[in-house]
């Protein structure tokens, strides 16, 4: 989503997208003029008029999981973004039994939280685990 | 799922749902109005439509269409940029 229009939008998908990504964007390409729904999701940017990076997590229920923002010079990090909807994903599943930490993702350890936890994650989970 | 709509010449736009615009709203309730949207994670999405081009068609989105998936929302400043 951002402010350009539709038209706009066809544009950069029909003459440079298409040319990156077989078939163009798989997703619709939303167009925000005037920045209306940008700012009730705190992302826009008054005195550019332009939207920042927001990136919004929003689950089945319609709860908002996760957020992540940034300036415009910075491009996002996509496999975070997979990995954070994995992990969430996860945790759904379980109805929340399980938990992931830090640098969790796909066939790494999960943890469960509960009373034998506590003071216990040492045992379970190592600082190398954090990282890929 | 999208509803494909008739484009004339006029730019299409969409905005939140569920919200009663009052033109009378002096500023100060206006930005009371914005603070109360704030996102909080755990909490609900704002709804909102927004036109949007779609493999080929101009369509309208709405956000609680998409309930019983998961979304990924992703703003950016501006078409041929990077993302």
């Amino acid at each position: 989503m951002s402010i350009d229009s539709v038209f706009v939008h066809k544009m950069w998908n029909d003459n440079e997208l298409s040319k990156m990504v077989k078939g163009g964007v798989p997703f619709p390409m939303l167009s925000d003029g005037g920045g209306r729904v940008g700012k009730i999701f705190g992302i826009y940017d008054e005195d550019a008029g332009v939207e920042t990076r927001g990136r919004f997590i929003i689950d089945p229920d319609g709860i908002v999981q996760g957020f992540e923002v940034l300036t415009p010079p910075v491009g996002r990090n996509v496999n975070e973004s997979i990995r954070q909807v994995q992990a969430f994903q996860h945790v759904r599943k379980t109805k929340g039994a399980e938990a992931t930490p830090s640098g969790w993702r796909p066939g790494k350890k999960t943890l469960k939280p509960g009373p034998d936890l506590v003071g216990n994650v040492w045992k379970k989970w190592k600082t190398e685990m954090a990282f890929d | 799922m999208p509803k494909e709509m008739k484009v004339g010449c006029a730019r299409p736009t969409g905005g939140p749902v569920g919200e009663a615009v009052s033109e009378e709203k002096t500023q100060q309730q206006t930005v009371q109005e914005e603070v109360k949207h704030m996102i909080q994670v755990g909490k609900k999405a704002p709804d909102f439509v927004a036109p949007a081009y779609h493999k080929g068609s101009f369509v309208n989105v709405q956000l609680s269409e998409y309930l019983g998936k998961w979304v990924l929302l992703c703003f950016y400043p501006g078409d041929f940029t990077f993302v």
